[in-house]
């Protein structure tokens, strides 16, 4: 195998795997997340909007880290810097 | 495909590049600042006030609530840069509605720039407050060992801002286009309306960090007398 096919196969199947982990891990941290603002609600309604304010930051920090492996994913596939330098030699 | 606006250049010459990520950024702007000017030309206190005039008020009173919320008591000082901040980017996604139109926000480019405004608002603020040394001082708190800490997750919060927004922006428009290629007919319409969603909540999630970055800031760290007399 010549350089290009490595750094192609290995670049793919690693942009695959961190999406796929990348995802996984913060759907659980935000179904905890979301499940826990929802039992408080139930019990405090008129605590709501602070709660609310609250989960929506919450939930958008953890979303991030999901956000950072698509990103990592999406230079991997598209902007690859490796690919491009053995392409440009 | 094209990953960023940045890539559809206009008119290069030396190092000055307008690529469409700018003239987007300049006609949200002239669109704001024109719009905003008709409005406020002629405001009236009267009972019956005009429908757009009313829109604006709610806009600065939701906007000014939320930042009181965070825990800024001296809204008015405040609003001009952080309203700025959510009107621009809610504009600038909600904006995808309209057809060939690539949201500025999907540019690391302009979420950096942004997040460098953060970046440099929260000393400025903190400065014009505090003062220049009791709040260098507060990057000291609880002890002289945290100062290499407290500066990294200055820097390191800077770049989750820009990469959050970024992300998010660009993701959306991406899994639009892809979703093009498979399934043309529905789909895209329902991603487009997420797409929306993610804008505005995205908006008001950096507006509301911006607001609780400026408020650590501005509020310092309490010292153990102040502590005192919350407690009693």
């Amino acid at each position: 195998m010549d350089s290009t096919t490595i750094i192609g196969v290995v670049s793919i199947i690693t942009a695959g795997l961190t999406t796929a982990i990348g995802t996984m891990f913060p759907a659980l941290g935000e179904g905890k997340a979301v499940s826990t603002a929802l039992s408080s609600l139930a019990q405090q309604p008129d605590a709501a909007p602070t709660i609310t304010r609250t989960l929506f930051v919450g939930l958008a920090m953890i979303e991030s880290t999901a956000i950072y492996c698509f990103v990592l994913s999406m230079i991997l596939i598209f902007a690859n810097p490796f690919w491009n330098h053995v392409i440009g030699n | 495909m094209k990953l960023s606006p940045d890539q559809t250049i206009f008119w290069e010459y030396g190092f000055i590049t307008i690529n469409l990520t700018i003239v987007t950024t300049w006609v949200l702007i002239v669109v704001l600042v024109i719009t905003a000017r008709l409005i406020t030309k002629n405001l009236k206190t009267d009972i019956h006030i005009s429908r757009w005039q009313c829109f604006l008020e709610m806009l600065v009173t939701i906007i000014g609530n939320q930042i009181k919320e965070v825990g800024l008591k001296n809204t008015r000082e405040y609003i001009g840069f952080i309203g700025s901040l959510f009107l621009f980017i809610a504009f600038a996604n909600i904006c995808i509605i309209f057809p060939w139109y690539v949201p500025p926000t999907g540019s690391l480019s302009t979420t950096a720039a942004l997040a460098i405004c953060v970046f440099l608002a929260v000393p400025f603020f903190g400065i014009i407050k505090l003062g220049f040394l009791k709040y260098i001082k507060s990057y000291t708190k609880p002890t002289i060992f945290m100062l290499p800490f407290n500066m990294i997750s200055e820097v390191s919060r800077t770049l989750a801002l820009a990469i959050r927004l970024f992300g998010n922006v660009m993701s959306g428009g991406m899994i639009v286009t892809i979703l093009l290629s498979v399934a043309p007919f529905v789909f895209p319409v329902i991603m487009n309306a997420l797409g929306l969603l993610t804008g505005i909540v995205q908006a008001y999630i950096f507006s509301i960090l911006a607001t609780v970055y400026i408020a650590a800031a501005v509020e310092g760290v309490k010292s153990d007398e102040e502590k005192l007399t919350i407690i009693k």
